[in-house]
């Protein structure tokens, strides 16, 4: 009986090795039997894309691929030719599962395949251990969406991404404070957390430099529910503005009590708390809170409406989030390819650091850490029940060909 | 001025609640010297159940029937809880070492959490704003009349508990059970019963309290239980755990404390113990008052009992 067991299971191990090999095997004949009709003069170029294609985050990820698809197409059809050749390029989707783990072993993929650049990951945490890969190999990197500023910060040449990071979020609200709200006394309270208290930390620096007075630094967790106790004492300093740096099970209770304590000075935070729940825990206090997200409102993209209505015509779907910034990265590609006459990443990489593109997300340009230079910050502000978008800030303000030159240094100051 | 006597509102509302939750702690220490670590948690099943009868329910009934029937919902659920965990996990080891008992608690107080993580999930739940509350306006210090409210009944509750316990039958076989159990019995009061009554009553009164909890702050998730029971305990202690008007001293108290530390001692310090340390005032207090007076603030020396 025993033995029978084993070898039950034997069977169905190997049953599921053959499985899995003959997945593997799956994906690779496809592309070679699109380019086996081309006439052979005209070159290859592949471009990855890895992004969560199953799963909860599913969504978001096939949103991203298919922006990259309809770039590839657009550029196929308006025909490519790098040093002089005509040029097709070919999408490689990879399916990461919104997993680390799975990250690395698809940034492995990618890399044998040779292809030439890559956009992605979605999740930073997907971002971050693959880009190692993608550095070793030479490939160029560019993440449509990954905000966490480590991202970039591990020294590689190949690593970009063309969305605002949570490190550029705090300086913006801050001066979104001081020069549209005239906040001269300000306090701020953090939920104790690396978001949270990066978040706060970086906003008291930037108000601090731009002269207004902190009247108060305060601490809670991201456990608790009752701030009457910090509140009152900030009631008691009479700030013009309060700053939180959390997420929404606290900042809606928060700005309820601020209420319940006469408090009428405007709430003011992150991405943690622009969510439909704060406004469901606040109730009708919640009104006129205002909280930033990185990137601008997809129907105020330079080139929004288009592409809205170019990815609808083709997917029959609406634009979740990134595609536009899948579609742009793609571009960001290509003319760095064009002006290197080469789809060596060894020859064009170093093309995409001296990016100066205006894409469909709004002008793109790179600092030295791969960085988004002036990459627009979006406030948002709860009016009648609901966000609303309010303002727009890029942290240089300014037009992006006077700026460009003296971005990197802004940011290096950063 | 009246941002003084605004901390110590907010601190007198924050220590009604703890000393709603401390009575069930003290209760039950009084009358079998058990800790029952699991009475927070019941605390916070009491408010997922009101918060899943609030949300069901929504606008379809007038709020004062959906806030009765919220309340109804989760003492009646609190109740069987706490008849079960006596009847399952304390009863079997009544005359066990007083460690077994303790480390039980503790294991029924996971068990519990879980148990509500599996039923309502691990995110947080929240409550849209059902009551809208007015402003008193109190001497240049503001409170909303959901605050006035919870406040009024947590002193109502306190106040009809005490008459309970020192006039009526079954509050006089409480004070005997918790005197002496044995010579109780031997007077013909069913120990057993009494002993399940008052876990059924401190889950009450703690059912309650996770209602107000729930409605006030408007969320609740499988956790709340444990650092609200923390606090509790440590107002029980700080009031003489076993003692019931010392609970509701201690619970106002540690508010007050609490309330007054976060508002005052990052001034004072120069910002060296900021509001960052909020709850470990608390449980200063409690090392503090386990140090030099380990029977409480209104606590008999008890000696070794039981």
């Amino acid at each position: 009986m025993n033995r029978r067991q084993l070898i039950h299971a034997a069977a169905a191990i190997a049953t599921l090795l053959a499985l899995t090999a003959c997945g593997d095997k799956a994906a690779p004949p496809a592309p070679k039997k699109a380019d086996a009709p081309k006439a052979p003069e005209v070159q290859v170029v592949k471009i990855g894309v890895a992004s969560p294609l199953t799963g909860a985050q599913a969504h978001i990820g096939i949103d991203i691929r298919n922006g990259v698809q309809l770039a590839i197409e657009d550029a196929n059809k308006a025909g490519v030719s790098i040093g002089g050749k005509a040029v097709k390029l070919e999408m490689v989707a990879e399916d990461d599962e919104a997993n680390p783990t799975k990250a690395t072993t698809v940034a492995q993929k990618l890399a044998d395949a040779k292809v030439s650049a890559v956009v992605g990951h979605f999740n930073s945490g997907a971002s971050i251990p693959a880009s190692k890969i993608y550095a070793d190999a030479g490939i160029p990197q560019i993440s449509p969406s990954s905000t966490n500023p480590d991202y970039t910060l591990k020294g590689y040449k190949t690593t970009f991404r063309v969305v605002a990071h949570d490190g550029q979020q705090g300086p913006t609200l801050g001066r979104f404070a001081l020069d549209k709200l005239k906040a001269k006394t300000i306090a701020v309270i953090d939920d104790s957390t690396a978001y949270g208290q990066g978040l706060a930390d970086n906003f008291e620096a930037a108000v601090k430099v731009g002269g207004a007075k902190l009247v108060a630094r305060e601490h809670t967790t991201d456990k608790d529910t009752d701030f009457k106790a910090i509140l009152t004492k900030i009631k008691g300093k009479n700030p013009d503005l309060i700053m939180f740096g959390g997420i929404d099970p606290q900042a809606g209770p928060m700005k309820k009590q601020m209420a319940e304590l006469g408090i009428k000075v405007p709430l003011i935070g992150g991405d943690g708390m622009q969510t439909p729940n704060f406004i469901k825990l606040a109730g009708e206090a919640s009104e006129g809170t205002m909280a930033s997200i990185p990137g601008l409102p997809k129907d105020k993209m330079p080139g929004g409406t288009e592409f809205l209505a170019k990815y609808k015509a083709k997917f029959n779907a609406e634009v979740e989030l990134f595609a536009p910034m899948g579609y742009d990265a793609v571009m960001v590609f290509i003319e760095a390819m064009k002006r290197a006459g080469s789809s060596d990443p060894a020859k064009f990489l170093p093309e995409i650091s001296k990016t100066n593109y205006n894409g469909v997300i709004g002008p793109i340009a790179f600092d030295e850490k791969g960085d988004l230079t002036n990459g627009p910050i979006t406030i948002y502000v709860v009016k009648g029940g609901k966000w609303e978008a309010l303002e727009t800030v890029t942290p240089n303000t300014g037009a992006n060909n006077t700026s460009k030159a003296e971005a990197p240094k802004d940011a290096a100051k950063k | 001025m009246d941002i003084f006597l605004q901390q110590i509102l907010n601190g007198l509302l924050l220590g009604s609640i703890y000393a709603l939750v401390a009575l069930g702690y003290t209760m039950v220490y009084g009358i079998l010297g058990l800790i029952n670590f699991a009475h927070g948690d019941i605390v916070m099943v009491g408010a997922l159940v009101a918060w899943s009868v609030i949300s069901a329910l929504g606008a379809s009934l007038p709020v004062p029937t959906v806030l009765l029937l919220a309340t109804a919902a989760a003492i009646v659920v609190c109740v069987v809880l706490g008849l079960v965990v006596e009847r399952a996990a304390y009863r079997p080891l009544r005359h066990a070492p007083r460690l077994a008992p303790l480390i039980t608690a503790i294991g029924v107080s996971i068990l519990i959490q879980y148990s509500a993580a599996l039923v309502w999930g691990k995110q947080y739940l929240s409550l849209p704003e059902i009551v809208k509350p007015g402003q008193i306006e109190f001497g240049g210090a503001q409170i909303t009349t959901t605050q006035a409210f919870i406040f009024v009944l947590a002193c109502a509750i306190m106040a009809a508990l005490l008459w309970f316990v020192k006039a009526s039958r079954m509050g006089r076989a409480m004070r005997a059970t918790e005197q002496n159990p044995d010579v109780a019995g031997l007077m013909g009061v069913n120990t057993t019963r009494v002993i399940a009554f008052t876990f059924a009553l401190g889950a009450s009164i703690g059912a309650i309290a996770g209602v107000m909890v729930v409605l006030y702050y408007g969320q609740g998730h499988y956790f709340m239980g444990f650092m609200l029971g923390l606090k509790a305990f440590t107002a029980a202690v700080l009031g003489g755990i076993g003692n019931i008007p010392g609970a509701m001293l201690g619970g106002l108290l540690l508010g007050l404390i609490e309330s007054l530390a976060a508002g005052y001692m990052g001034d004072i310090t120069g910002g060296v113990f900021g509001s960052n340390y909020r709850d470990v005032y608390a449980f200063i207090v409690l090392v503090l008052v386990l140090m030099l007076r380990p029977s409480g603030l209104m606590g008999v020396g008890s000696g070794d009992r039981a």
